[in-house]
């Protein structure tokens, strides 16, 4: 007999199946792409699900003008080294609102992310849109299947998910409606950071700790990542204090906190991951929203 | 927590914080295991799992945090920590207290990874369970030290056996609550091994544990059970064979996803090999053509490979062009699966509305999918008794075995062979829900010795003779809508342009072929279904058909449809409105069924589904039955 697959064997294996299974059967299928590891984790899987072909799918980066630079820096080299299509799409109703977090709180999330999300989606007929998110995340997520079905409105039913059986996925579905597929829904972040470091695969360099620009809000550590427009929409220019931060998880700048840490090499970071004493999402403000209970919500109204 | 416990997890750690790389490598080569927990509602199956993943570190301090705060909230074990609160994630399941769906859990020991789901105890959630344990290698049969074997226990065992979980762990558990009794727990094990004999679980390995206290969770024996000698849970979950390692001594089988063809040069197929190993220069065959070929290499992103093996995606790439798509099964040359497109299958019913006999579904098995009719069920399953009861059909959460045929041979192997190749899911063609989860037992030797019997004479000849293409004119629409007057006026004209023809009325096939069929939604789909069976003769024999049916539901007329050829099938609406069709009453029906002497018609006590996208529709309002013939041949014309 032959060894026994590893569990990353295994969970890249099931992967990669499941992104053949949504180009075979979705008419138009997408790959969310949000420039962080998990992303980037994702986008690897599509091209050695597809290899030595380029993944037939474009990539979608629902943006919200508030990542950080480097993010943005990685988001074209990645999308060129894979031979793919990168979509860009900005909400248009909050650009010309000017809708930023400091002003806007929940809003921000809702009209850039949700709204922006639905609205790309419908212009461009995507019938099934690949996202990275996983069961260890949060507690809804774990409960959400693999394959995640979405009215026309883009509504999730978390009482009334369609069974998933083995490993058959049931991409069948009227037109309209969609479907959110979740490739590496059975890893963990230590899996994720160990593929990442197995595979070689890029990452935006602030998940390594370096000296950065920072400043506290509201009791948070946070990068002043583009100081000037932060002063225009703070209406005051923030503290700024070089420390040695990285960041567990990448979003909006002004919404990700940072940690202060030492962790410059993969190795260091993942050490840090298994020693810290806090979840990966408890830097974001998004999951708090709504007490317990703000993800499933949330995703209710059509968040990835 | 006692501290026998911890001991195991606060090794590993130690090796994080000392020697990262080291910690590293360990865990990239360990294995991984997929199992379920199941059981009655309270014998704490949530709190096994928190406690599993508190032991190993899984828990964060601000969820411990968030969790100690639910837990005097609406937690159920007083003023200590409800671990369950960890697992049930959905709004409703934290407010009722219960699991509804299956909730996935991750955790690691120095050996091996786990993925745990726990699934919901209820009945009525039992397809939430069975989606759970379809990707287990392993199941925790929970029982409660002080309840012993319950109603529910039987069931999950049983729903274990059906999918096919070869290990089986009984876990008693609040042992704590009996003073850890050997007589107590030597009881249980003996009742329930009663109970599995019965059913057909071959083994199952029983532990004494308390997944409150800890007890027999990471090492054993807890010095609160010095009786038992065999090994922890965890110890346990650590040690058992996984599905996958089994596969892989099975002969070859990859059912193809995605023929990849990055320009003319390269041909592949990709797929999960679903049983064996693949080397280059094996022989292999790809079914239903049957044609054979040898591997030419094994591509991956990572470089070719010497060998593949059941468990990895590979794209393969042959040394001969054969007929190869998406849907097909590559298998080793010599040892081929079955194909064939009658069955016997234990279906569990996963959906709130009933099974349709003899309606069409759309069948998915691997990458195949297929439209297939259910027969009436040989029988369902009292799940509480394991009776085996008589049924008519299967409803929410039924489980029963029935025969099973497919418009197109399937490439199939028994499930207990091969579930990859034996299990599929029901899906139905109008709202797309997945209805039913099937296990095919084996095929029927009606279907393998009756074969198509090759005629000289083709259909295409057949056609040719009469010098014109066959269609089935099929018209729809409520009763007295003028179905069969139009369809007359039709087949008058076609007559008269020298095309050959037949006309199927409704009430006329009533009289014979389908004199034994009465008006229940069953007996009007078995009533479509001979109807398309012969208009599909009759189009072979070259015939223009016309059928006049009211055929009510979309899911029937659909089932016709992909009978047929393409574009052979011609929809055609007559679309009178309710009142209008009421009105004229030509047979007087509608006044009978009005005062109830009449039961299920259609428009008054059962339903009419129009045709979302017919090829014609004809307004009786706005036109006479000559105008709408007219207007009918002048749609068809051009299509010859």
């Amino acid at each position: 007999m032959t060894a026994t697959l590893t569990h990353l064997q295994r969970l890249e294996a099931e992967a990669i199946h499941i992104i053949r299974e949504v180009a075979a059967e979705a008419d138009k299928p997408v790959m969310m792409y949000s420039v962080g590891k998990d992303s980037a984790v994702m986008l690897h899987l599509a091209k050695k699900a597809f290899y030595p072909s380029p993944p037939p799918f474009p990539l979608l980066h629902v943006d919200t003008t508030w990542k950080f630079k480097a993010m943005y820096d990685l988001r074209e080299k990645a999308a060129q080294d894979a031979g793919m299509e990168l979509i860009v799409y900005h909400n248009p109703e909050a650009q010309e609102r000017g809708i930023n977090p400091f002003d806007h709180g929940p809003l921000h999330t809702d009209m850039w992310k949700t709204e922006g999300l639905k609205q790309a989606l419908d212009k461009y007929g995507f019938d099934a849109a690949f996202g990275g998110a996983r069961r260890d995340e949060e507690k809804s997520r774990a409960k959400e299947r693999v394959f995640s079905f979405r009215t026309s409105s883009h509504g999730w039913d978390p009482k009334n998910q369609r069974p998933e059986l083995w490993n058959l996925y049931n991409a069948k579905k009227k037109k309209g409606e969609s479907i959110r597929v979740f490739p590496i829904s059975n890893w963990t972040e230590l899996d994720v950071w160990q593929y990442i470091q197995l595979e070689n695969i890029e990452i935006v360099p602030l998940y390594f700790a370096a000296p950065r620009p920072t400043f506290i809000y509201e009791g948070g550590l946070f990068m002043a990542d583009d100081i000037e427009r932060l002063e225009k929409v703070m209406g005051e220019k923030p503290e700024i204090t070089t420390r040695s931060v990285r960041f567990r998880t990448l979003g909006c700048f002004p919404l990700t906190g940072a940690v202060e840490s030492e962790a410059s090499t993969l190795s260091e970071v993942i050490q840090e991951t298994l020693l810290t004493t806090t979840s990966e999402r408890q830097g974001r403000v998004i999951d708090k929203d709504a007490g317990g209970a703000g993800m499933e919500k949330k995703k209710q109204e059509g968040y990835f | 927590m006692t501290e026998q416990t911890t001991d195991a997890i606060y090794k590993t750690d130690s090796l994080i914080a000392e020697d990262i790389d080291a910690y590293l490598e360990t865990h990239q080569h360990k294995s991984m295991l997929r199992f379920i927990t199941c059981g009655s509602v309270d014998d704490g199956k949530s709190t096994l799992i928190g406690r599993l993943l508190y032991d190993s570190k899984m828990i964060f301090e601000d969820q411990l945090e968030a969790l100690s705060n639910d837990s005097k909230k609406v937690g159920t074990q007083g003023q200590d920590i409800d671990f369950a609160l960890l697992v049930d994630g959905l709004a409703a399941e934290r407010e009722q207290g219960i699991t509804i769906d299956v909730a996935y859990r991750f955790f690691n020991t120095e050996k091996r990874k786990f993925i745990v789901a726990d699934c919901p105890g209820h009945e009525q959630y039992t397809r939430n369970m069975v989606t759970g344990a379809s990707s287990a290698d392993l199941a925790v049969v929970m029982i409660d030290a002080r309840k012993g074997v319950l109603v529910q226990t039987r069931r999950h065992s049983y729903l274990c056996h059906l999918i096919g979980i070869k290990n089986i762990v009984l876990a008693v558990n609040k042992m704590d609550l009996v003073d850890y009794s050997q007589d107590v727990f030597d009881q249980i094990v003996a009742d329930y091994a009663a109970f599995a004999e019965e059913i057909g679980i071959e083994s199952f390995t029983a532990m004494p544990i308390s997944g409150f206290k800890g007890d027999n969770i990471t090492t054993a024996p807890s010095a609160n059970t010095p009786w038992y000698d065999g090994p922890s849970l965890v110890e346990h979950l650590e040690s058992v064979e996984v599905l996958a390692d089994v596969a892989v001594d099975k002969p070859f089988r990859m059912p193809v996803q995605w023929v990849n063809r990055p320009n003319l040069d390269f041909r592949g197929f990709s797929g999960l090999i679903a049983t064996g190993s693949i080397k280059p220069g094996d022989a292999v065959r790809a079914l239903p053509s049957g044609k054979t070929s040898t591997v030419k290499s094994i591509v991956t992103f990572d470089g070719e490979l010497d060998e593949a093996v059941a468990g990895q995606s590979v794209t393969i790439t042959l040394n001969d062009e054969i007929d190869c798509s998406r849907g097909d099964v590559l298998c080793v040359a010599d040892n081929p699966p079955e194909t064939a497109d009658q069955f016997e299958a234990t279906l569990v019913w996963l959906n709130d509305e009933d099974m349709h006999v003899g309606r069409g579904y759309w069948l998915k098995l691997g990458t195949q999918t297929v439209s297939a009719t259910v027969q009436q069920p040989k029988y369902r399953v009292d799940v509480n008794t394991m009776d085996e009861l008589a049924a008519k059909t299967l409803s929410l959460n039924d489980i029963g075995v029935a025969e099973v045929y497919s418009d197109k041979p399937l490439v199939f192997e028994a499930y207990e062979q091969n579930r990859t190749l034996g299990g599929f899911i029901l899906i139905d063609k109008i709202t797309n829900a997945t209805v039913a989860a099937g296990m095919l037992n084996f095929s029927l030797r009606r279907s393998q010795n009756v074969h198509w019997q090759a005629t000289d004479i083709t259909r295409e000849h057949h056609a040719n003779m009469k010098n014109q293409t066959p269609r089935v004119l099929w018209f729809t629409g409520l009763s007295g809508s003028g179905k069969s007057t139009i369809a007359n006026e039709v087949e008058k004209k076609l007559s008269l342009m020298n095309r050959h023809t037949f006309l199927l009325d409704g009430d006329n096939v009533r009289h014979g072929l389908n004199k034994d069929l009465g008006f229940t939604e069953a007996d009007r789909i078995e009533n479509i279904r001979r109807v398309g069976e012969v208009a599909r003769l009759m189009t072979d024999a070259g015939l223009i058909v016309l059928t006049a049916f009211i055929s009510p539901f979309r899911a029937e007329r659909q089932m016709v449809r992909s009978m047929l050829e393409d574009a052979e099938f011609i929809e055609i609406f007559v679309d009178t409105p309710l009142e209008v069709a009421e009105e004229r009453d030509v047979k007087g029906l509608y006044k009978k069924a009005r005062s109830g002497e009449l039961k299920n018609f259609t428009g008054i006590d059962s339903p009419y589904e129009p045709p979302l996208n017919p090829e014609i529709t004809v307004n009786t309002v706005e036109m006479t039955p000559e105008e709408a013939a007219d207007h009918i041949i002048k749609q068809i014309l051009p299509l010859k």
